[in-house]
């Protein structure tokens, strides 16, 4: 099979992929039990599966990440709205509240609200993404705190700890939130034109702002959902653990989004994206972290391949750098 | 009063505002000690955040500065108490070491065409893990010229002492200043900053500017480094975490624009200066609790920004 006669939408997808399918082929060479799912209870166990849930926060924020970077933009406060989000929960069902809706529902109110002022900022004032996103990825653990009085709340509640721990069709819960999202998102994007203004509006902003596109509005909304799924993720961490951290909850998580976001190909200057790619990309890096761990080299090594891998597929997106590559093979055949 | 101060005359004056009114509420809080503490405590933070300043006014960021500030402390501590080093031939090494680092990401920068925040970001990365390999563990400094540097200074009336540190960091301003506004370096980073396509029309080379850039930060960077060592002590990895942020907010509340081509390096003092009188109020007052400085730091990032949007955006009108 010819590589250039591939579909364009084929040929972006092949790297990630296969990076990915590479990754396991390791883990599994390395660890021959890594593919075997077993059934207890008819509930899955296995490897694959801890990678599939251990993944699911990255995956959730990388989804949000994805539309924003997108637009040309990029979010930085995901980790400190997840501390947010987590805080708000926490202190709703401490302070007695039951129903799970209500007490979801206050931590997404929260992701939305977050959303909405990076979104205005960007939008409507005109702030750059990093700047704008940085005040709150400031101030958001600060006011994560203030809202329980600086304590680390802990909590019982199960159907809130459900989000976190609870299965579903043998599958661990924050597994089938990701699918949920990944899928309600990807409708509200490729079945209406929303996508397509995103895009828009990221490869040019005044361009699409003359057809008539609302740029401003697309840019608050995509910030908006942004912070609803950091919000999730943030639900889930908390859930994870029974209480909230504001410290320590989603910390430099914004870093793996955007990550997941570069390696599933995107670029960093807005335009065409794939969510699907985008999660692709969190498990990439949720493999990676195993197959070191697998590996047996110390851990304290993670940053820095971390580093390595981001460096060379920056360099491999790079136009320049593919034709230095280029030039190199011609010269290795003459 | 010139048009193109008024930024730097409000910070100054959010300064002179903030500290009377913490010297009105509190006995002690108005004198010249607490007024050199400031240095005293921030000067690893005035250090790098003048670096970064250069980063800015080019255009660009740099978020690999708290790593940088931790590997250069590591090697430090570990090249003394593991190799036998003298404190001085490791600090040279460091701030070789260091401006390499930054010429390396600002050559990457460049060459490559890439955004400078993805690749400090994979610079942050690379730094703090570099730093964990080298010692995971908290590493402690014993060295007598150590404490040679942590006990000179100079005492001054009313209990108040001007270190080493302090002292430092002020010699630093001063070659800044004279770098950003009275060398052919500092006008090519204005351009730069300004606009990058006229700049490089008018002759300015880019590579070489944008890479000395960010050697100058990391440099910066390793030398805040030094200084942070002499305040703690120790190398340890997990040390300055956030500081790249408090670096950008003490720059974009000096009233540098985020967007680069304008600003003043003596604006990123008084930046630094700001957060510390915030801090310095909020350990006074003692029932406020220390995350009410990250808020403060937050509303102050959002206030400057609304300010130079108001400012930019009416130039633009008048033009």
């Amino acid at each position: 099979m010819n590589y250039q006669n591939l579909s364009p939408q084929l040929r972006r997808s092949i790297w990630p992929v296969a990076g990915l399918l590479v990754l396991l082929l390791t883990n599994v060479l390395i660890a021959p039990e890594f593919f075997s799912i077993e059934i207890k209870d008819g509930r899955l166990y296995g490897s694959l599966i801890d990678v599939l849930n251990r993944a699911a926060p990255v995956a959730l924020l990388a989804i949000g990440m994805t539309l924003v970077i997108a637009t040309g933009g990029v979010d930085l406060s995901v980790g400190s709205v997840m501390a947010i989000a987590g805080a708000v929960s926490a202190g709703l069902i401490v302070s007695g509240v039951d129903s799970v809706f209500l007490v979801i529902g206050g931590g997404l109110l929260a992701g939305l609200a977050a959303g909405f002022v990076n979104g205005f900022l960007v939008g409507y004032f005109g702030i750059q993404p990093i700047v704008a996103t940085l005040i709150l990825m400031v101030a958001g653990r600060g006011v994560a705190q203030l809202i329980n009085s600086g304590q680390i709340v802990t909590f019982h509640h199960e159907g809130f700890e459900f989000l976190g721990v609870g299965y579903l069709f043998g599958l661990p819960f924050p597994i089938i939130l990701v699918i949920i999202t990944f899928v309600l998102v990807q409708l509200l994007m490729r079945r209406t034109a929303l996508g397509l203004f995103v895009e828009g509006v990221g490869a040019n902003a005044s361009a699409s702002h003359y057809i008539g596109i609302n740029d401003k509005l697309i840019k608050l909304m995509v910030y908006c959902l942004s912070g609803l799924c950091a919000a999730l993720a943030g639900m889930i961490a908390a859930a994870d653990i029974g209480g909230s951290d504001a410290n320590n909850a989603g910390l430099w998580l914004e870093l793996d989004a955007i990550l997941a976001v570069v390696i599933g190909g995107a670029s960093l200057m807005g335009g065409r994206f794939s969510l699907f790619l985008s999660i692709i990309g969190a498990l990439i890096i949720q493999a990676l972290t195993i197959t070191i761990i697998l590996s047996g080299v110390p851990p304290k090594f993670n940053l820095l391949i971390k580093a390595a891998a981001i460096i060379v597929i920056l360099l491999l997106q790079s136009p320049e750098f593919r034709r230095q590559l280029g030039r190199i093979k011609q010269w290795r055949r003459a | 009063m010139h048009k193109k101060f008024l930024p730097l005359y409000v910070t100054c004056s959010l300064f002179a505002l903030l500290f009377a009114a913490g010297a009105v509420q509190f006995e002690n809080f108005g004198s010249l000690r607490v007024f050199m503490n400031l240095f005293t405590d921030n000067a690893f933070l005035i250090i790098a955040a003048i670096g970064m300043t250069f980063v800015i006014l080019s255009g660009g960021i740099d978020l690999s500065v708290g790593s940088t500030i931790a590997l250069s402390g590591v090697i430090i501590s570990v090249l003394m108490q593991n190799y036998g080093w003298h404190p001085l031939p490791a600090f040279a090494l460091v701030l070789v070491l260091g401006t390499l680092f930054g010429a390396s990401m600002g050559a990457i920068i460049h060459y490559y065409q890439l955004q400078p925040f993805i690749v400090t970001l994979a610079g942050m990365f690379f730094a703090r893990g570099l730093s964990s390999v080298i010692s995971e563990e908290s590493v402690p400094i014993m060295h007598s010229f150590y404490d040679d540097v942590a006990m000179f200074g100079f005492e001054l009336p009313g209990g108040a002492w001007l270190g080493s540190s302090t002292i430092i960091a002020l010699v630093v301003l001063a070659l800044a200043i004279w770098l950003a506004n009275f060398t052919r370096l500092g006008g090519r980073v204005y351009g730069l900053g300004g606009d990058a396509q006229s700049a490089a029309l008018m002759g300015v080379p880019i590579a070489r500017t944008t890479i000395s850039v960010y050697a100058l930060s990391s440099f910066m960077a390793a030398l805040a480094g030094i200084v942070f060592s002499f305040y703690t002590f120790s190398g340890y990895s997990l040390a300055a975490v956030g500081v790249e942020l408090d670096a950008i907010a003490a720059v974009v509340i000096g009233g540098t624009l985020l967007t680069g081509g304008y600003g003043y390096v003596l604006g990123t003092l008084f930046g630094v200066l700001i957060m510390g009188v915030v801090q310095t109020y909020i350990s006074f007052d003692g029932t406020l609790s220390s995350w009410w400085t990250k808020i403060v730091i937050g509303l102050l990032l959002f206030v400057f920004i609304a300010l130079q949007r108001y400012l930019v955006g009416r130039g633009q009108k008048s033009r």
